[in-house]
């Protein structure tokens, strides 16, 4: 029974690691320029964990092939050192790894978050509502007016409660429902929330950033390659939450600024 | 005896068929609703959230919270008799409310208190429409593609916006009114309100942007009085 067991838990470990090497459900194609550092970091926190995972599975079905019809009287070798050793040597080991994965790891995160965006960014805020996300830009002022939370009306289809009337900023701010960006230049992205928590997520941009209520979060980033992509909420919203998305455009240069002069019409 | 019989026959007849033909009984308050003024640029909506819907228009629809008509007309307002009539008993027949394409049709419709509404989805996506009451009792339904009309009733007069919670853009209106003279202009602003017995009563126009206005009128007889509305239209 006991060889039995042994030969299940190889077959298992085996069989979860074949998908992971054999690259069976791959991330899609990284379409931005600092994603290839969280590619990388996830590369290695697999071979990492991966290798621990198949080094101590390997183990136990040796221990339980050798030792599993001893009777209940003998006892397996003790850990060299005793208890104390163990935990030791427990620590010092899980303690390396992931520090090293920490280590590996800072350049991608401080890519996105921790360097300022350059000068030249361009600024678009987004606002995430149930169950739609918005977005605006500063128009040729470079400024973005005002939001008065008591004047937004979805039915008019003011979502950010500007008043153009007063607010002289806020008259050439383009709000649209899709996000065009230019291919190649820096996006900075100033995010809020509406109402309750929702996440920006674009896979291939390799950005994920949760909102929370009350915060302006801002970070930014930079696309490669010209397409249409999904931006989908990934932290629970409530009943809408399945439908709640938008589309990512990257565009050639003129492409963009032959939107922008559209959208900036229908404002 | 039988000659004179036949002639009182056919002269009773004859005034009845003199009375149908008359037209209806009562007076008539008929107008016109317009603006005055610029009003605010009805901006196009943009569905692109939801393909299934985006994918049925050409170009995009406009937001309709002011729709306006030939000849400087409004659209869209609810033109009812607020005082001087007793209430109406609610008719058995249903009002419908529709949404298709990710819109509500019509934007505003008007019902007595206790008639039923139907809302009816002919979309492939689900809707939760969410009426805003003050008043009436508050609720919002759910209503996946294919499934049966939801039907529901209010029991008091007012005013209700209302929106889905699933796509912000779709916003209509619920007039529930008290009795059976309203009218709701169309193109041209044109409204009548008919068959009212001799009295004094109040004619309210309401406009869901820039409020409501009222007017009295005295009906004598069977005569048309005619009343008109103009609203101060605002850019912004």
């Amino acid at each position: 029974m006991g060889k039995f067991f042994a030969i299940t838990i190889l077959v298992i470990a085996i069989l979860s690691a074949i998908p992971i090497v054999m690259h069976t459900w791959e991330a899609p194609a990284d379409i931005s320029t600092h994603g290839h550092l969280i590619d990388e970091q996830m590369s290695e926190t697999m071979a990492e964990a991966g290798i621990s995972f198949l080094a101590a599975q390997l183990l136990l079905a040796f221990f339980i092939w050798q030792f599993s019809n001893r009777g209940t009287e003998s006892k397996l070798k003790s850990f060299p050192g005793g208890a104390k050793a163990l935990v030791i040597a427990a620590l010092l080991v899980v303690g390396v790894e992931v520090l090293a994965l920490g280590v590996f790891g800072v350049k991608a995160w401080a890519d996105v978050y921790l360097t300022p965006p350059s000068a030249s960014a361009m600024p678009i805020q987004v606002q995430a509502g149930q169950f739609a996300f918005y977005f605006r830009y500063p128009g040729p002022d470079g400024k973005f007016g005002a939001i008065h939370p008591e004047r937004i009306n979805e039915g008019s289809q003011e979502f950010f409660g500007l008043d153009k009337e007063h607010d002289v900023e806020s008259r050439d701010d383009i709000v649209t429902a899709e996000m065009a960006i230019p291919v190649n230049k820096e996006i900075h992205l100033l995010m809020h929330a509406k109402d309750v928590g929702h996440s920006f997520f674009v896979r291939e941009l390799r950005v994920q950033q949760d909102f929370v209520p009350g915060l302006d979060v801002s970070l930014h980033f930079t696309a490669t390659k010209i397409g249409r992509y999904e931006i989908v909420c990934t932290q629970l919203c409530g009943l809408g939450h399945y439908n709640m998305k938008a589309y990512l455009d990257v565009l050639s240069n003129d492409d963009f600024n032959e939107w922008m002069k559209k959208e900036a019409a229908m404002q | 005896m039988s000659k004179k019989h036949v002639v009182l026959a056919g002269a009773v007849m004859l005034t009845a068929s003199a009375v149908a033909l008359a037209g209806p009984a009562g007076g008539t308050v008929s107008g016109k609703v317009t603006y005055e003024g610029t009003p605010a640029k009805m901006k196009p909506i943009d569905m692109s959230k939801e393909p299934s819907c985006a994918k049925m228009y050409t170009t995009p629809p406009l937001v309709e919270t002011v729709v306006t008509g030939s000849g400087n007309s409004l659209q869209d307002v609810v033109v009812y008799i607020s005082a001087g009539i007793p209430d109406d008993a609610a008719p058995s027949n249903a009002a419908v409310f529709t949404q298709k394409g990710c819109r509500y049709i019509p934007h505003v419709l008007a019902f007595q208190v206790n008639q039923e509404i139907k809302i009816v989805n002919e979309d492939q996506t689900s809707h939760n429409i969410h009426p805003l009451p003050k008043v009436n009792r508050e609720w919002n339904k759910s209503q996946p593609p294919g499934t049966p009309p939801i039907s529901e009733k209010y029991d008091k007069a007012e005013f209700i916006p209302v929106k889905c919670n699933v796509h912000p853009w779709m916003h209509g209106n619920f007039a529930v009114l008290k009795n059976s003279h309203y009218a709701i202009t169309g193109d041209g602003g044109a409204f009548s309100l008919v068959n009212l017995p001799p009295g004094k009563y109040t004619v309210t126009a309401w406009q869901e942007s820039y409020g409501d206005q009222s007017q009295e009128v005295t009906i004598s007889g069977s005569e048309t009085k005619t009343v008109n509305f103009v609203f101060k239209a605002k850019p912004y």
